[in-house]
């Protein structure tokens, strides 16, 4: 590659790195921005007279004494009990995961070995449902689950989020298991091993990589989700996501909207560690299903 | 692999398909053929010395026990599909017979609910699938150009617009461009004008929501395209050089045919996300200006009265466009399928 690069002229590599850079503004700037205002108080943080202040705090300084102040997380977390929905959000995440992939890993091995016209046909009607809006499969849930008496509790809400989720872990497991030699479980089977025993004892001590990227999918889809646990959890049972949606129905009284933006800082903060340490991981992920089609 | 324990392995995942995602298809459709009871109706009559006079009441206990005992409600066939609230075919017969011309048959059918959700969805679907196929390749090339030392940070720093909780991005660049904000007040800036606001019109509002979703979503394309860049065979591209192919050349005989299938795969998946565009309406608080289909289905289902009906009838009304929007995919894969 380096040869071609080297072919340029000095206009079009000016302006491919102006090009990226400007994108990289673009990408992460609003991200900094958020959380470096996230420690002052609304008035800098909406600077109508000085956009400066945002950058210096100069009314954090006159209101607080310091330039940077942590009252915007203190009302959320502690005031607005956000660690409720922070222990919600995590039991859910867990559970979706581990159920999406323990159901999907057992479907997605079934998938990549069968050869006969079903599989094909059950990977299409996936991806149909894929394609269903969250949220008309939520007009479908909530009659019955008022019915059943199952509205508002978190195990409704994790089963909901695994069943949503399971196309997209069927088809990205499949293409992973499509990847491991079929001879390795077939020679297993020939030793006397019954299919599920080949699954248990030769499969599943190599497909850990392609798990830990389909979970990482999941656990975005789960943590990410907005329609669904909107819908269904009740208010005492709200993850993150819905709560601060809730914080911006209340009435927009002052420092209201900080609690919303230290909130919004909080819930990005595990996702920028997430792409930090799997950044590998979720590249593969998003190109598996499209290299190997 | 046999039958049955294909049939073993596939059994929690079809089961949970099925459960939460196929029956609650079923469900929509019904629901959206029965409409709430109406309140039960009494005739009382009241005598006084002046005489007897009728007068009608509700009869709050015998609605809610028939409201109890059938929660459906009663079947209206297709009463709701066909009402105001969603195709409104009487009220667009009547703009069709009275408007003067297309455009103001257009601003006429634009005033109703469903065909308003309509149209913002389809524009938001066709808008942003293409920009974000071109910026994606676009970002892919240009860091496909870099010293390999700097892509990882560069891939760090795009790979966060897509990977945000959609409400919570579209917040984080709703109080940007707030008038008080730093976006916001820069534009202000630039056009000269103190009182504008981005969120008070309905134009900037759609081209604010259009940029959110290609700021979003054009990360996605931007690694497929970067992945597929690694596997350009260099063969080809050093041949090209030698016969004196010219960079543009090269990548448009050599790059972009490459690159064709995952184009066709992004074009897919952006189109099926697209479509259901909703959590960047709530976090703009833009309803007021633009409304999609998804959004249109969560309004009906919260706030005080939870119209399930309303809901359910939009929901099929989305499914169909969906299905519409999958045809040709899915005749194409069963002609690929098919000829294997």
């Amino acid at each position: 590659m380096s040869k071609v690069m080297d072919r340029r002229s000095p206009l079009l590599k000016t302006l491919a790195w102006s090009f990226l850079i400007l994108w990289l503004i673009l990408a992460a700037f609003p991200f900094f921005w958020t959380f470096w205002g996230s420690f002052k108080v609304e008035g800098d943080f909406f600077s109508k007279a000085d956009w400066t202040w945002a950058i210096f705090g100069n009314l954090t300084q006159a209101e607080t004494g310091g330039a940077f102040t942590g009252d915007g997380y203190e009302g959320a977390w502690i005031q607005e009990a956000f660690w409720k929905s922070a222990i919600n959000t995590l039991i859910v995440v867990v559970a979706v995961v581990t159920i999406s992939l323990t159901f999907g890993t057992l479907a997605g091995y079934a998938l990549s070995r069968s050869t006969y016209n079903y599989a094909f046909w059950l990977l299409i009607t996936a991806l149909v449902f894929r394609a269903m809006p969250h949220i008309t499969l939520v007009s479908g849930y909530l009659l019955p689950f008022y019915e059943w008496n199952l509205w508002g509790k978190l195990p409704t809400a994790i089963i909901v989020l695994v069943a949503i989720n399971q196309p997209f872990t069927l088809w990205m497991l499949t293409s992973f298991f499509r990847n491991i030699p079929k001879d390795l479980d077939e020679s297993a089977m020939v030793d006397g091993c019954t299919h599920f025993q080949a699954f248990r004892h030769v499969i599943i001590p190599v497909m850990w990589p392609g798990v830990i990227t389909t979970g990482l999918f999941s656990l975005l889809l789960a943590y990410n989700d907005f329609a669904v646990t909107t819908m269904i959890l009740s208010k005492e049972n709200q993850t993150m996501v819905p709560k601060i949606a809730s914080f911006l129905g209340t009435t927009q009284t002052k420092g209201n909207v900080m609690f919303a933006v230290a909130s919004v800082v909080s819930v990005t903060a595990p996702l920028f560690v997430l792409v930090m340490f799997f950044q590998r991981q979720i590249v593969s992920g998003l190109t598996a299903g499209a290299v190997k089609g | 692999m046999k039958h049955k324990t294909f049939f073993w392995f596939i059994l929690p995942t079809s089961l949970a398909m099925l459960l939460f995602i196929a029956l609650p298809i079923v469900s929509v459709i019904i629901q959206s053929v029965h409409a709430p009871h109406e309140q039960v109706i009494v005739e009382v009559e009241n005598c006084d010395i002046f005489g007897c006079k009728k007068s009608t009441m509700i009869d709050q206990e015998a609605t809610q026990s028939l409201r109890d005992a059938d929660p459906l409600g009663r079947f209206v066939g297709t009463d709701i599909y066909t009402n105001r609230n969603h195709l409104a075919l009487a009220e667009v017969a009547d703009a069709w017979r009275a408007s003067s011309g297309v455009k103001d048959f257009t601003a006429q059918i634009m005033n109703l609910p469903f065909y308003k959700a309509f149209a913002f969805t389809l524009t938001y679907t066709f808008v942003v699938t293409p920009l974000v196929v071109i910026l994606g390749f676009m970002v892919a090339v240009a860091v496909n150009s870099i010293p390999s030392v700097l892509r990882g940070p560069t891939i760090f720093l795009s790979l966060l617009p897509m990977i945000i909780t959609p409400l919570i991005g579209s917040l984080i660049l709703f109080w940007m461009i707030d008038s008080r904000g730093i976006i916001g007040s820069f534009i202000q800036t630039l056009a000269g004008d103190p009182n504008l606001s981005l969120k008070a019109s309905t134009p900037l509002t759609w081209v604010m929501l259009i940029v959110y979703g290609v700021w979003h979503s054009a990360p996605f394309a931007f690694v497929v395209y970067y992945a597929g860049l690694q596997t350009v065979p260099k063969d080809t591209l050093e041949s090209a050089m030698i016969d004196g192919a010219s960079r543009w050349e090269q990548i448009r005989y050599v790059v972009v045919p490459h690159l064709l299938p995952l184009t066709t795969f992004i074009m897919l998946m952006q189109l099926m996300d697209n479509f259901r565009v909703f959590e960047p309406i709530v976090g703009f608080n833009a309803s007021a200006h633009a409304t999609s289909l998804s959004y249109f289905i969560y309004d009906d289902l919260g706030g005080e009265t939870r119209l399930l009906s309303s809901a359910a009838a939009t929901s099929v009304l989305t499914i169909v466009g969906v299905a519409i929007l999958l045809t040709p995919v899915l005749i194409r894969t069963w002609r690929d399928f098919s000829r294997k």
